[in-house]
Parts: structure tokens; C-alpha cells; sequence
């Protein structure tokens, strides 16, 4: 099995599918010619075709606009948005028109898009370009929001986005692109959307986390098993719509604790919903109050003080020691 | 006819004066007596269902409506000049062409309802539900025609939008999305002068909408909007060439909607005068071309009675097929958010099933 990092996972799904599917498409700004801005369409051009991969002009909601067309005259397309801070150019062709087709039209059109976008801190791009903005996606009836983890997930996750019915946005975290490598099959292999996995298991706190956090969760719950012989259980939730409340929800009843643990800002993102539900379907379990580990409730500050922004392993430590002593 | 939208400087086409005279012997389309009197049918039909809509409206039996009478030239002439198998992305406005594309009048006032199968079109109707977001229709229509070139299919992706829309990003990226791809679309910007309330001259300094196709390298040219014939042969000349793989192009007619914006409480005496009202009146589409058609004996007034009492009884029809429609359900709603319901939609579901809905 070929060594693979997470970028060059998600290349190798996508020449996969559009190998296995004349009917996916791949566009957008760079993805051409130069193969992405990260290199992640590098080669499909060539190897597939203009008419199949391919660059646009340089307009966001032009690129939506393009797909919605494309998704209900048959096509699957799979565009990418070069850096996910410029959504908002385009949030009217994935919230107001991809996501709603299939309940405007009783589903007779549908609109299986997958949004392909880079995001995430830590790797000191300009402004605009890290931000965490998951939590406007979740607000989104119709869209399903995929972040992986890893470069094995990312495969997975991400071809069963492009076969999935309906759109899914994939988040894919810059800071994953090249800093791990894992064994992946050179065969295509799908992870089904919604599937949370128990990456470390753990009897005395349920830590909840996605994308780049799920790291350092785990590192932060070794770094506890050996100082305090406290065994947190870190659950990689990969799909942040819809959530895997049940895999939550059992582990809860086993450690009567959560924490859980986003990259984004604070307030009334994917970290609150999971609280709310946990509330609502374990509270009875609970010992103490579920508490969010995440980054203030501001702009992200490109540059200078992103690692502070960010929630250090530090913090992360801080927020299991209050959860466990509430 | 000369190829109009091949001219370096934007053409205005008129065919029709306003006594439906003809002014331009050159530029009139070769239609059979049947299609012209078609063609008039069409707008008696349209402008006596938008009179019954407006009152349908008022009595609280439809939901939503943008009335349409004056535009029916601009309209029901582009339509006509295209083919079933193109594909109609139409704004809220565009429900006649939409109805003469196929859509089934019974659906349209489903969909005035907010009922989603208004927008359940039959297998072999190639429209999409009108657009609610200025301008987004713009640049899904690039890529529909991307498509069909994708697919080489001869078809043609068709959108209108009206005056004011042509201020919104949309409507550039859509225009120039189609030009950079050569994809087989015809836009079609409707100016009835006033987008609610706002007049044409406070939206641009452009000097025509039509002229803004030159920034995209697309093909662009203005037509008389109240006259039929101009509209048909303009939109059958952008039609035809975008089919032949000639790309995409752009049509300003040039009309007037004499209702409201939408019967949603908009008041246009705020913002016309009466004078203005009057002199749109005199270029009334269905005056000119019924002048035209009488002057060759093709239209009476024992057609004309005909088509009111058809158009009546299909609007007495479609309203009682309407309501006689099952009504949606919110459980129906949630089914269609996804293919497959995640675990919480059909917990959701449930809880709405119980309270009977």
C-alpha cells in the first residue's frame, strides 16, 4: 500500500472518480493547467481532458453558478472554491440555490455538487484565506459539511461526497495537506458521510473534535494518560452534517464527560450543536457540564498571533482538567 | 434579413410601428399565417390570465404573483422563437414563458402557493422554477448551456432577467462565464424601465443594457420590446446561432410592465406619473400586432372572443385542479432536504408526523 499525504490522497480519489464517472466534472480558479494552487488536480487535466477538468474565469459565484447548471442537466460536479474565505461570493449559489433544488423543484432536479475548499490556521496565509467558517455551512438545510482528518479519510470521505445525491461541502485543513502520511489503497474506497470514528478510545471523558483538533486532542490525551492516568476517548467526527449523535451520545453514557473541541471561533457553530444534542439526548448521563475548547469569538488574526489563536495543546489541557472537575 | 447581431454598432430592431404598420420589411420574420395568429393567441391568453391572476391574488387565492401585462410581446416573442428541447431558466416574472414552454398553469399556481410541486415540471418540460435571487439565473444558465456543449447537444440554455438585475455581479460572471466558454445561451434582459421603483437611469451610465454584452464579447443588440415580430427575430437569430455553436448572446428589450412590481403592496404611482403610464399604453403590444393582423385578415373579433373564453376556462380549470391538489406536508418537506434522511431529519420527521402535519 502506497504512503500517501492528505493531499495526495484527495488527488488520487479524484482521478479515481473521474475515471470511474464520465459525468464528474472538475473546475475551477487554477485547477487546470496548473493542477490547484495546492497541486491537488495536478495532472488530471492532461490525463482526463479540458472538457473535463478545467479552469474558469476568475468569479466565485460565476464558478457556483456554473455547477448549479451543470448538477441539474446530469453532470456531477466537483468545484473547487481556491480558499474557503472567498464562500462568501458564492454563498448564494451553494445556500440559496444548490441546496434548496431538490425541495424547489419536489425533487425533480437535484443538485449533487461537491465543493471542494482549503481552510484552516496555523499556516500563516493571508487574511481571508484560514478562516473557520464551517458554522455558517451547518446552517444550511440540504448541505452535508465534511472536514477529514486524515489522508485515509480524506480518500474515503471524499468519494463518497462526489457519489453522494445531494451537495457536500469538503473541507480539507492546509495544515493536514503535507504534514502526515498514512498507508492508503491505491483502490477506491468510500467512508460513509455521517460516520463518526473513535480514533482513541477512553473511559473517563468523551473529547469531540474534527480536522486538524482531532490531532491535537490525541496529543493532549497521551500527554494526560501519562501525567494524570486520566483516559480521555477522542471521537473524530469527520462529517459535521449530519452529526453521528449516536457514537457521541454512547460514548457519553460511558464517560458521563465531553469536552468538545473546534479550531473556530466560539459561539453557534458545530461545537454548540454538539452540545445541544448531547443535552438532549444525555443529560441524565452527564456529571458536570459539557464544556466547548475553542478560539475567541473574533475575526481570525492572520500572521502574528494565529498560535495563540488557535486552541494549544495548553489550552486543551486546562479545558479537560475544568471538565473534570466540574 | 441581415444578420443584426453581427453589427459593430448596437442595432435597435423594430418591426411593427405603434399603428402595426411595418417599418422594416428587412428584419421581419418569415412566419406562416397559422404561427402569427398563434403568436396572437398567446398574448390574448396571457394578458387575460394575468387580469384573472391580479384578482386571484387579491382575493387571497394565490400566493405570489409579478403581474406581466405590457410585456407580453417581449415575452411570449422570445419563447415562441425557441425550441421545446432548450431549456428556460426563468426569473419570477417569467411565468408565461415558462406556461408556453410547457409548464402546466395548474403547477404555476401551485407554485404562487408554495406548494414544491409547482416546481415538480413533467419529464419533458426544460424549465427551471423561477428565480427568486437576482441575477443567479444568469449564471446557472452559463452553466446549463455548458452542458449541452459538454454533452454536444444541440440545444440552448434561455434567461431573462430585467433592467435592474443587470446592476448585480451575477449577471456580468454569467455573460462572460457563457462568452469565455462559447456556451449556447441566449439572455435576454427585459427593460421595463423600473426595477420596483428605481428608474433605468439610476442604475448605470451605460447608454443601453444591450451595450454591456460588449464587455463580454458577446453579441448584443436592443430591440423594440412592445412589437412581437422584433422580439421573435432577434431572439430566433441569438437562438439559432448559439445552436450552431456560435455562442452566446444578449438581448435588451425595450418594455413596460403597466401593473405593480408584484401584488405584495407595491405602489407605482409613487414613482411613475400617469403621463408616463399613458404613453406606454399607446405602444401596447397586443394594439400593434392586432392592427397588423387585421390589416391582413388574419385576427377578428370573433377570434379575439374565442381566446378570452379559452384563456377563462383554463384559468377556471388549473384553479380547480389546484385546489384540488393534495396539501403539502411538512413531512414532505423534510423528505426533500436530502436523498436520505440522516438519523435527526427522521427524528424530526417523526415529531411532526405525531402532531398530524
Amino acid at each position: 500500500m502506497a504512503q500517501m499525504t492528505m493531499i495526495q490522497a484527495i488527488t488520487n480519489a479524484l482521478d479515481g472518480e473521474l475515471g470511474r464517472d464520465e459525468k464528474v466534472l472538475l473546475f475551477g480558479e487554477d485547477v487546470g493547467q496548473s493542477g490547484g494552487v495546492f497541486r491537488a488536480t495536478d495532472g488530471l487535466q492532461k490525463k482526463y481532458g479540458e472538457h473535463r477538468v478545467f479552469d474558469t474565469p476568475l468569479a466565485e459565484s460565476g464558478i457556483g453558478g456554473l455547477a448549479t447548471g451543470l448538477a441539474i442537466q446530469g453532470f456531477r460536479p466537483v468545484m473547487e472554491i481556491q480558499f474557503f474565505g472567498f464562500v462568501f461570493e458564492t454563498f448564494d449559489e451553494i445556500a440559496g440555490q444548490a441546496a434548496r433544488m431538490r425541495f424547489r423543484s419536489g425533487g425533480r432536479y437535484t443538485a449533487p455538487i461537491t465543493y471542494r475548499a482549503p481552510f484552516g490556521g496555523g499556516v500563516k496565509t493571508p487574511e481571508m484565506h484560514a478562516d473557520s467558517l464551517e458554522g455558517l455551512l451547518l446552517q444550511t438545510p440540504g448541505l452535508k459539511v465534511v472536514i477529514p482528518s486524515n489522508p485515509y479519510d480524506a480518500k474515503g470521505l471524499l468519494i463518497s461526497a462526489i457519489r453522494d445525491d445531494d451537495p457536500v461541502f469538503f473541507l480539507e485543513h492546509m495544515k493536514l495537506y503535507r504534514s502526515l502520511r498514512q498507508e492508503v489503497p491505491e483502490d477506491a474506497y468510500t467512508i460513509p458521510l455521517g460516520q463518526a470514528n473513535i480514533v482513541r478510545p477512553g473511559k473517563d471523558v468523551t473529547v469531540v473534535a474534527y480536522g486538524a483538533m482531532v490531532h491535537t486532542a490525541v496529543k493532549a490525551a497521551d500527554e494526560w494518560s501519562k501525567t494524570r492516568g486520566i483516559e480521555a476517548e477522542v471521537i473524530d467526527l469527520r462529517t459535521i452534517s449530519p452529526l453521528d449523535m449516536e457514537t457521541i451520545v454512547q460514548s457519553v453514557k460511558k464517560t458521563h464527560r465531553a469536552v468538545v473541541l473546534q479550531e473556530a471561533q466560539k459561539s453557534s457553530g458545530a461545537a454548540a450543536e454538539i452540545v445541544a444534542q448531547i443535552t438532549e439526548n444525555a443529560i441524565y448521563h452527564l456529571e458536570g457540564p459539557v464544556l466547548r475548547i475553542t478560539a475567541p469569538d473574533t475575526v481570525y488574526p492572520f500572521g502574528m498571533i494565529e498560535d495563540e489563536w488557535l486552541p494549544t495543546p495548553d489550552r486543551v489541557l486546562r479545558g479537560l482538567e475544568k471538565v473534570m472537575s466540574l | 434579413m441581415s444578420a443584426v447581431l453581427e453589427k459593430k454598432s448596437l442595432p435597435y430592431l423594430q418591426v411593427l410601428d405603434e399603428e402595426g404598420n411595418v417599418v422594416s420589411a428587412e428584419w421581419m420574420p418569415k412566419l406562416s399565417d397559422e404561427v402569427l395568429r398563434d403568436l396572437m393567441r398567446k398574448m390574448v391568453f396571457t394578458r387575460i390570465w394575468d387580469g384573472r391572476a391580479v384578482k386571484l391574488t387579491r382575493q387571497g387565492r394565490l400566493g405570489f404573483y409579478a403581474p406581466v401585462a405590457g410585456q407580453e410581446a417581449s415575452m411570449i416573442g422570445s419563447e415562441a422563437a425557441t425550441q421545446k428541447e432548450d431549456f428556460l431558466l426563468p426569473s419570477y416574472r417569467d411565468v408565461p414563458q415558462a406556461v408556453w414552454h410547457g409548464w402546466p398553469l395548474y403547477q404555476a399556481f401551485l407554485y404562487s402557493r408554495g406548494h414544491q410541486h409547482g416546481g415538480q415540471f413533467p419529464q419533458d418540460v426544460h424549465v427551471l422554477m423561477p428565480q427568486i435571487i437576482i441575477g443567479a439565473q444568469v449564471v446557472q444558465a452559463a452553466g446549463v448551456a455548458l452542458a449541452f456543449k459538454l454533452n454536444k447537444e444541440p440545444k440552448v440554455a434561455f434567461t431573462y432577467i430585467g433592467d435592474g438585475g443587470t446592476s448585480q455581479g451575477d449577471f456580468y460572471e454569467g455573460i462572460n462565464f457563457a462568452g469565455a466558454y462559447q456556451a449556447p445561451a441566449v439572455f435576454i434582459v427585459q427593460n421595463n424601465q423600473f426595477a420596483i421603483s428605481v428608474p433605468v437611469a439610476l442604475q448605470t451610465a451605460a447608454e443601453t443594457l444591450a451595450k454591456k454584452a460588449v464587455a463580454a464579447g458577446i453579441p448584443g443588440v436592443q430591440v423594440d420590446g412592445m412589437d412581437v415580430l422584433a422580439v421573435y427575430a432577434a431572439t430566433k437569430q441569438a437562438v439559432d446561432r448559439a445552436r450552431a455553436g456560435g455562442g452566446p448572446s444578449l438581448i435588451e428589450t425595450i418594455t413596460f410592465r403597466y401593473g405593480p412590481h408584484t401584488m405584495s403592496g407595491d405602489d407605482p404611482t409613487r414613482y411613475r406619473t400617469k403621463d408616463l403610464e399613458e404613453q406606454w399604453q399607446r405602444k401596447d403590444p397586443l394594439v400593434r400586432f392586432r392592427k397588423f393582423l387585421e390589416s391582413k385578415n388574419l385576427w377578428s373579433e370573433a377570434d379575439e372572443e374565442r381566446v378570452i373564453a379559452e384563456a377563462n376556462d383554463a384559468v377556471k380549470e388549473a384553479l380547480s385542479q389546484a385546489d384540488n391538489y393534495p396539501k403539502m406536508t411538512v413531512a414532505q418537506l423534510i423528505d426533500s432536504m436530502f436523498e436520505s434522511l440522516p438519523a435527526d431529519l427522521i427524528a424530526q420527521r417523526a415529531d411532526f408526523a405525531e402532531e398530524g402535519k
